[in-house]
């Protein structure tokens, strides 16, 4: 669960706080059961948490920024660095394992030449496992974004994501 | 629309909606949740596009539904009064369904469910329907899910007024500890005592929570509920808060589930306009807040009080018990959290009576129980039975047998905490108690079927990947020993076991269970045990052997 990123100037594109200030004008107090819905609403508009837009939610919500970064490693779903322009979300479902899914990630991994978690340095795929889609009649199935392509062979696979 | 300010006020809304809803136009019900995956949507769309160029909009409906259950055959639709059920319907079908089946009554053979090379048009003759009992999906699949007014007509908050008319809350969890209910989430817990627990705790401000967060791999059951019926939840849970007393409730939903937290929306959105959450419930001094709150992508937060840490805006890490919620939950206030298919069996308990839920299962567990049926199975999809039908009923009745020449070799049951069920089981009778006995828990209700094909050794190292993975690392015992014991069984599967490798993972299972401090820890060795159980033959060869074992297939995958 722990992942291995840091927070690191250097890298950090910077970025403009605009949208970040208009989602945080509509809480008038912010309490720390805020925190995770204004991280989710505040990904939803950058595609990824920037370290400056950290910085500012904890100057305007009081919380520090040591916790916030505790929470946004915490959980899966946040991101400290950019995406690509495309999610792919591989199911690792007990269902999918059993049909086939390895053969599947290790054929994404090949045609992509990242890793798992890994973005593509053209930035237009990001490649992530994931738990259960929930959607084992399809098995094995991978989501790109809010697509479904199920009942994948290593060949289908390969077809999908040249299309792209 | 206007709010409904008494009991009688939605009886006579009823009424009104009985003439408008059971009149004698054909419906079309195709499933747009589950099966959106495999263009759904498309279908529901040239449905509503052909019945408004042949202008039969005053005799056809096109309803888009929640989950089916037979998802193997997605898209699925059916058409009522007749009963019939297509599977794997395509755009390109739909201008022939109408002309032929709605407006001739005509059967389009290649369409229907075909069992042993025959063909089965109607609902009432498909195995898999034939032998479920519906309860909890009572609704789903056959309403609307976003539009209350479908759910009203079929009783909807039938339950919730003639609790707010007449019985105290009291008589709600007399009722409710009479019918013998148990947690759905996975432990079995009795939901009255758990609801007389927090009633009795003291405290003004209460809350109740819906669990939602179903995250073991394999399981889809909440999922649809939530998407295809989320009345049913909201009315279970406005019923715990009255008996409880409380005001505030939160129903925490996995983030990877858009569907189920759009519909939620949708229904508290309508049951606010009607003035069936808020204040003053059907004229009553009654009332109850309702929000939705997201995961961000953590298994552990399933368990309770990692739940409510994550609500509270926290890393979900779980804590030692007790104190329990009961006492001490969200904000430390008591509170009562239960599973999404828990609630959603309490409006049909209230509406029918103790008398009657108990009349369905075995001596200790009440009730049905829907399971996720996936894998290598036919009938891949969503099913209810009564407790106590037995693994061959579901996996071979219901679930139509294993594809292909292969053989049953195990039923995977309850994910990650669960364990293996081999084929010598397969005549055993489910409930909390029996599956536990042979080593498995009832769990939320994923039920995997695997065939001979698959390596027993290789399925207990995925789960203990994905054990380790969601590990908090919050106590030693869980993040240690679920590192080591997937070291050994990597190397196990790797054709690189040593021979005291097998004593070596009993004892490490024995600590880890022993000593972690929550539920994902506690039970982390259970595929690890259940496997060495039944299978230790394969452990054993695969040391011996030292050969590779890699892939979770021993030959190759197959298809269903």
């Amino acid at each position: 669960m722990q992942k291995n990123v840091t927070l690191n100037k250097e890298s950090s594109p910077s970025v403009d706080l605009a949208q970040c200030r208009s989602i945080l004008s509509n809480y008038s107090s912010v309490t720390h059961a805020d925190l995770i819905p204004i991280l989710q609403l505040i990904q939803d508009a950058y595609g990824y948490l920037p370290q400056d837009v950290l910085i500012e939610i904890s100057a305007k919500t009081h919380i520090p920024l040591s916790k916030i970064y505790g929470v946004v490693t915490f959980y899966s779903q946040f991101y400290l660095e950019p995406r690509g322009k495309y999610t792919i979300k591989v199911c690792t479902g007990t269902a999918c394992h059993i049909k086939g899914a390895p053969d599947i990630k290790k054929k994404i991994s090949d045609v992509l030449q990242i890793q798992e978690g890994e973005t593509t340095p053209d930035y237009k795929f990001t490649y992530t496992p994931v738990a259960c889609l929930g959607t084992c009649f399809l098995a094995p199935v991978m989501m790109i974004d809010g697509r479904y392509y199920g009942k994948l062979t290593v060949e289908k696979t390969e077809a999908i994501l040249k299309g792209y | 629309m206007k709010k409904l300010e008494s009991p009688d006020e939605l009886v006579k809304f009823r009424k009104s909606l009985e003439l408008k809803y059971r009149s004698d136009k054909i419906r079309v019900l195709i499933c747009t949740t589950g099966c959106r995956a495999l263009g759904a949507e498309e279908v529901f769309k040239a449905f509503k596009a052909e019945i408004k160029k042949l202008s039969l909009e005053d005799k056809v409906e096109i309803v888009d539904t929640g989950c089916q259950g037979l998802c193997a055959r997605a898209p699925v639709l059916t058409i009522e009064p007749m009963g019939i059920f297509y599977g794997r319907v395509t755009e390109m079908d739909v201008t022939e369904i109408v002309s032929r089946t709605i407006l001739k009554g005509e059967v389009i053979e290649r369409l229907c469910y075909t069992d042993a090379g025959k063909r089965i048009p109607y609902v009432r003759d498909i195995p898999f329907y034939s032998k479920q009992e519906k309860i909890v999906l009572r609704n789903c699949g056959e309403i609307d899910p976003k539009n209350i007014h479908e759910y009203i007509v079929r009783d909807g908050y039938a339950a919730l007024s003639k609790v707010l008319s007449d019985m105290t809350p009291e008589d709600v969890i007399h009722e409710m500890k009479s019918s013998g209910l148990r947690g759905r989430g996975g432990a079995g817990f009795p939901t009255g005592n758990k609801w007389e627990f927090v009633k009795k705790a003291a405290g003004d401000i209460k809350y109740i929570i819906c669990n939602g967060d179903e995250g073991d791999p394999g399981a889809f059951m909440d999922r649809a509920v939530l998407e295809g019926d989320p009345h049913t939840v909201i009315e279970g849970m406005l019923i715990g808060a009255y008996a409880i007393g409380a005001r505030k409730g939160i129903i925490y939903v996995r983030a990877e589930y858009p569907i189920a937290v759009e519909h939620l929306k949708i229904a508290i959105e309508q049951a606010k306009t009607l003035g069936l959450l808020g204040e003053n419930i059907l004229g009553s001094q009654f009332g109850l807040d309702l929000e939705i709150k997201m995961g961000a992508g953590a298994f552990v937060c399933g368990e309770e009080t990692a739940l409510i840490a994550s609500i509270e805006g926290k890393r979900g890490m779980p804590r030692p018990r007790p104190p329990f919620p009961a006492t001490n939950g969200l904000w430390g206030k008591p509170t009562n959290i239960n599973n999404v298919e828990t609630f959603a069996n309490v409006p049909v308990i209230i509406l029918k009576g103790s008398e009657f839920y108990k009349a369905i299962g075995t001596e200790t567990s009440k009730g049905t129980k829907i399971f996720a049926l996936a894998g290598n199975v036919k009938n891949t999809g969503l099913v209810e039975v009564p407790m106590g039908t037995t693994l061959r009923e579901i996996v071979f009745d219901i679930g139509g047998g294993i594809p292909g020449r292969k053989k049953f070799k195990a039923a995977q049951m309850g994910g990650p905490s669960g364990g293996c069920v081999p084929a010598q089981h397969l005549d055993l009778s489910i409930d909390y108690e029996t599956v536990k006995e042979v080593g498995a828990i009832m769990g939320s209700g994923g039920l995997i079927v695997m065939d001979d094909s698959a390596s027993m050794v290789e399925i207990a190292r995925y789960f203990m990947e994905f054990c380790q993975d969601e590990s908090c690392g919050k106590c030693v015992p869980c993040r240690i020993g679920t590192k080591r014991m997937l070291d050994i069984l990597t190397r196990i599967t790797k054709g690189e076991g040593k021979k005291e490798d097998i004593d070596l993972l009993r004892e490490l299972a024995e600590v880890t269970k022993t000593a972690s401090l929550c539920g994902l820890g506690q039970t982390a060795a259970n595929p690890v045990l259940s496997t060495i159980r039944y299978y230790i033959n394969e452990y054993e060869e695969l040391i011996n052997k030292k050969s590779s074992q890699t892939s979770p297939q021993q030959s190759s995958a197959q298809q269903s």
